[in-house]
């Protein structure tokens, strides 16, 4: 099982240059159980891409303490950064198969369906370099599907994809999530988007960064489709929590 | 524009023509043996091919190119590599690599065959002496710019060393390689010059010394043309397609 418990103490930034040090996050606590699909939502440059980092075991340098999973099993960590990250010079199918340990037959026909759903089939020999922002976008996002990970980190991962292939893409996350329930943690600005997909939302406040609340999204998963519960949800949290207007 | 309609290659021959014929031209003009003609330094080639006096000593220089190259290119650039990843390091060694850097190339030289001896083995020393601290810089440069996100990328997805030293890092160094490549080569063969000239009784520099005693231009100038040829051929067959590979997905 993949259940994270944060229990950070303080992370600060050390000052560089002219930059004056940064305290981003103080008695920041958050155990998350397994298969959870979790928002952040907070204003930009609040420290939920620190966070992120953190949870990877990119960044140690903090005080405190973050377990994934259990001990001595290092869980697959499947990562979609705020820009793609992609080797450039590697194509868009061997950028997505050097995810993998190991390629297996099953992978590979895995990677040609997801291939196929976000219309990449077509470009998969190409080098990234050709693509848009919003097709490299979505090679970053297939990459971390492909490794079938037990936990999931997506850094505003639909932003600059145009609104018809966010949907799809948004439903294919979900349609994953629901075959193999991994836990999620996924950075938004979009409060509709954030509880079209998530069971429990975080409202993170401006740095140094704290939880505000943490609200359970109440609507069954095939009441998603349908916007004007979600409308009716958002105007709901909106009314009884004035105080996470301003960070959206 | 000027030669828009003409091809590159068209171009680089006509230049070489160019420089023939001023060569041509100024030798004519001239009319001393200080600068022979072109055709007479091609005879002088061919007699001393013939002689085979040419290929031998081309041949102990080139394989003291070769391996004192590899030396110093397989061990400057793991160097380079630790030094540019790791500050500590690279703060203690620093002095000690602009030293060398700024040695002057006579003094290691000497120092070289003074204490160890007039061989072979030691005529390979100095050269790699001399050539290593380039291909140190060079590849500490390009061990700092490693890019850091692509890096963190291969970490999270648990790439390993060997798969991120291949797919990540490698092709970030690559362009480093290939010009600590081509100045390496250059830079070598104008070292290993030196060295033959100064403690060696076979090899191009040795050669030319005898020939500058009796100022024997067109010897000279005829055993430069044949490592200039070489170098080309090398250019030509080895690093024009190793570059055309590591450029490939660039737009």
């Amino acid at each position: 099982m993949t259940d994270i418990h944060i229990d950070i103490t303080q992370k600060t930034y050390a000052a560089k240059g002219t930059a004056k040090a940064h305290l981003a996050i103080e008695n920041f606590k958050l155990s998350l159980e397994s298969g959870q699909f979790v928002c952040l939502v907070g204003s930009s440059g609040c420290g939920k891409t620190t966070l992120l980092n953190s949870i990877a075991g990119l960044d140690t340098d903090f005080v405190g303490d973050i377990i994934v999973g259990q001990q001595h099993i290092s869980p697959k960590i499947g990562y979609v950064f705020q820009n793609p990250r992609l080797l450039p010079w590697r194509t868009v199918r061997e950028n997505i198969e050097l995810a993998l340990p190991k390629l297996t037959q099953e992978q590979a026909g895995f990677i040609d369906n997801l291939l196929y759903i976000m219309q990449l089939d077509k470009v998969q020999n190409v080098y990234p370099e050709r693509l848009s922002l919003g097709m490299s976008r979505r090679v970053a996002i297939i990459r971390a599907f492909a490794i079938n990970p037990d936990v999931l980190l997506m850094d505003e991962p639909f932003v600059s994809l145009d609104p018809p292939t966010a949907r799809q893409v948004r439903s294919l996350l979900q349609q994953l999530w629901q075959q193999r329930p991994h836990t999620v943690l996924f950075v938004t600005h979009d409060l509709r988007e954030a509880i079209a997909l998530a069971d429990k939302l975080i409202f993170l406040s401006p740095p140094p960064m704290q939880i505000i609340s943490q609200i359970p999204v109440p609507l069954a998963r095939h009441q998603r489709e349908d916007e004007t519960l979600i409308e009716d949800f958002r105007q709901q949290l909106l009314s009884n929590y004035p105080e996470i207007t301003q960070l959206l | 524009m000027l030669f828009s309609n003409v091809s590159n290659r068209h171009l680089s021959q006509l230049s070489m023509l160019c420089f023939l014929g001023l060569w041509q031209g100024l030798a004519w003009l001239l009319h001393t043996p200080l600068l022979p003609t072109p055709l007479l330094v091609l005879q002088v080639v061919w007699q001393e091919i013939l002689t085979g006096q040419l290929p031998h000593h081309l041949g102990i220089t080139l394989r003291r190119l070769a391996i004192s190259f590899a030396i110093a290119m397989s061990l400057g650039s793991i160097i380079g590599i630790a030094l540019g990843r790791c500050e500590k390091l690279n703060a203690f060694f620093d002095s000690w690599l602009m030293t060398f850097l700024n040695l002057p190339l006579i003094v290691t030289i000497m120092l070289c065959f003074v204490w160890f001896g007039l061989n072979e083995a030691v005529a390979i020393l100095a050269v790699v002496l001399n050539k290593i601290p380039n291909v140190i810089i060079t590849f500490r440069e390009a061990a700092r710019v490693l890019n850091q996100d692509l890096l963190e990328m291969a970490a999270c997805y648990q790439f390993g060393k060997r798969k991120t030293f291949q797919h990540v890092i490698w092709p970030q160094l690559h362009p480093f390689a290939m010009a600590a490549t081509r100045s390496g080569l250059t830079l070598v063969w104008k070292i290993i010059m030196v060295v033959e000239l100064l403690g060696c009784s076979e090899g191009m520099g040795f050669q030319l010394q005898s020939f500058f005693q009796l100022f024997d231009v067109a010897s000279i100038l005829a055993y430069t043309l044949a490592f200039v040829a070489v170098i080309q051929l090398v250019e030509i067959v080895l690093l024009k397609p190793l570059d055309s590979i590591g450029q490939r997905w660039r737009r």
